[in-house]
């Protein structure tokens, strides 16, 4: 017992640590994805993503190495846990550009899917999707969606 | 030879035998084994997502669609303000939870209740304001199989996006209302006694283990759905 009592003051002060760690990190995260509403240039949005899964990844470590108690745990268990993770390195990376290679094959070979992108609907309105279209109401849409689609057909016009 | 074997035990003797080699308890091996699995879950589905995401042309924009809090009118544009507050509810909650665990190795039970009850406090509040967010975009007319919104560049959107929002944060959401029952009888256990009685308070710490692990998959999911 006095073991913990001598331990007392340094939980304490590492928990109020990693809690003004995340708060800052989660700060930063909200700053930046604020700042992203604003910006349209694709790299930079890209830039700023990059650096929100940073924080992201940074945060999890903290949670997991201060909160869940595992920094402080034996090699053994640490090793257990954090090695069979290291396969989510392979999941994203595989399924990531899996999932880009089947978009650019669609857009190469499937000229539906590649109109689908370029036709532009009305904001806030009740919009026919693919699913929607399915249902009963799609009958009573059908005029409505008439009128829309010559107006798509203006708005590529004039983007063109 | 005998040397180099009695050299190797110094450092290896944890596996000799006799003794845990990870020095825990049985049961927080095992909860690190449940939520390493749990982990491979929420993967799964966060994974999923960013694949579907990434073979589709368009995707609703978050901002445009996160963007209302309880009390606002309708026409309201606060992107990211709810979810922050959300965010920062479980953080708070987390660290109350890191607290009791701290104060049962300090067999403090007072402590334990307290904590305890902030962090109950804290789960119910999260689940609110996910009852109430769910309830707003079901108002707008998002569902699973419905999608009221449009992609960012203003093409028409597919049912993918709300599909994998109301899975994935209803998944996390049954997680914390799992957490949020398991620190109720932890605290009705500690009002018991019966952590007195055992003369450890480890089930706490179990319990604080599952819920630090629900933070952090809200650590993901928030980044995946609200800012990307």
């Amino acid at each position: 017992m006095s073991e913990n009592t001598h331990d007392h003051h340094d939980v304490i002060a590492e928990i109020k640590k990693v809690t003004i760690i995340l708060s800052v990190l989660t700060i930063i995260e909200l700053i930046l994805g604020f700042w992203m509403i604003g910006i349209t240039s694709e790299g930079m949005r890209l830039a700023i993503k990059g650096t929100i899964v940073i924080l992201m990844l940074a945060k999890a470590f903290y949670i997991v190495a201060y909160f869940m108690h595992l920094k402080h745990e034996l090699k053994n268990l640490i090793m257990t846990i954090v090695v069979p993770l290291a396969l989510f390195i392979w999941f994203i990376t595989a399924f990531l550009s899996d999932g880009n290679s089947f978009r650019n094959l669609r857009n190469t070979y499937d000229p539906h899917f590649k109109e689908q992108a370029t036709i532009k609907v009305e904001a806030k309105e009740e919009v026919a999707h693919a699913t929607d279209a399915k249902e009963s109401k799609s009958d009573a849409k059908e005029g409505k969606s008439e009128a829309k689609e010559s107006k798509s057909e203006a708005t590529e016009t004039k983007k063109d | 030879m005998s040397n180099v074997t009695t050299a190797s035990t110094k450092e290896a003797k944890w596996w000799n035998g006799g003794k845990s080699p990870f020095d825990v308890e049985y049961g927080k091996v095992m909860m690190w084994y449940f939520l390493m699995s749990d982990a491979f879950t929420f993967g799964a589905f966060l994974i999923a997502y960013g694949t579907v995401r990434f073979s589709t042309n368009g995707w609703p924009n978050p901002n445009e669609v996160f963007k209302s809090y309880p009390f606002a009118g309708e026409g309201t544009n606060a992107p990211l303000v709810f979810v922050s507050i959300m965010t920062f509810i479980l953080i708070v909650s987390s660290v109350t939870m890191v607290l009791a665990v701290h104060a049962g190795k300090m067999m403090d039970k007072k402590g334990v209740v307290r904590n305890m009850i902030w962090t109950i406090i804290g789960g119910i509040a999260f689940l609110s304001c996910q009852a109430w967010e769910w309830n707003h975009l079901h108002h707008e007319g998002a569902w699973w199989g419905m999608n009221p919104f449009i992609n960012s560049d203003g093409t028409a959107s597919t049912t993918n996006f709300t599909n994998f929002f109301f899975t994935i944060t209803g998944f996390h959401g049954f997680h914390v209302l799992s957490g949020v029952v398991i620190n109720i009888i932890m605290l009705i256990m500690t009002l018991t006694n019966q952590f007195e009685k055992r003369g450890h308070y480890l089930m706490i710490e179990k319990a604080g283990l599952y819920w630090h692990f629900v933070d952090l998959v809200w650590v993901f999911v928030f980044t995946c759905f609200y800012l990307l």
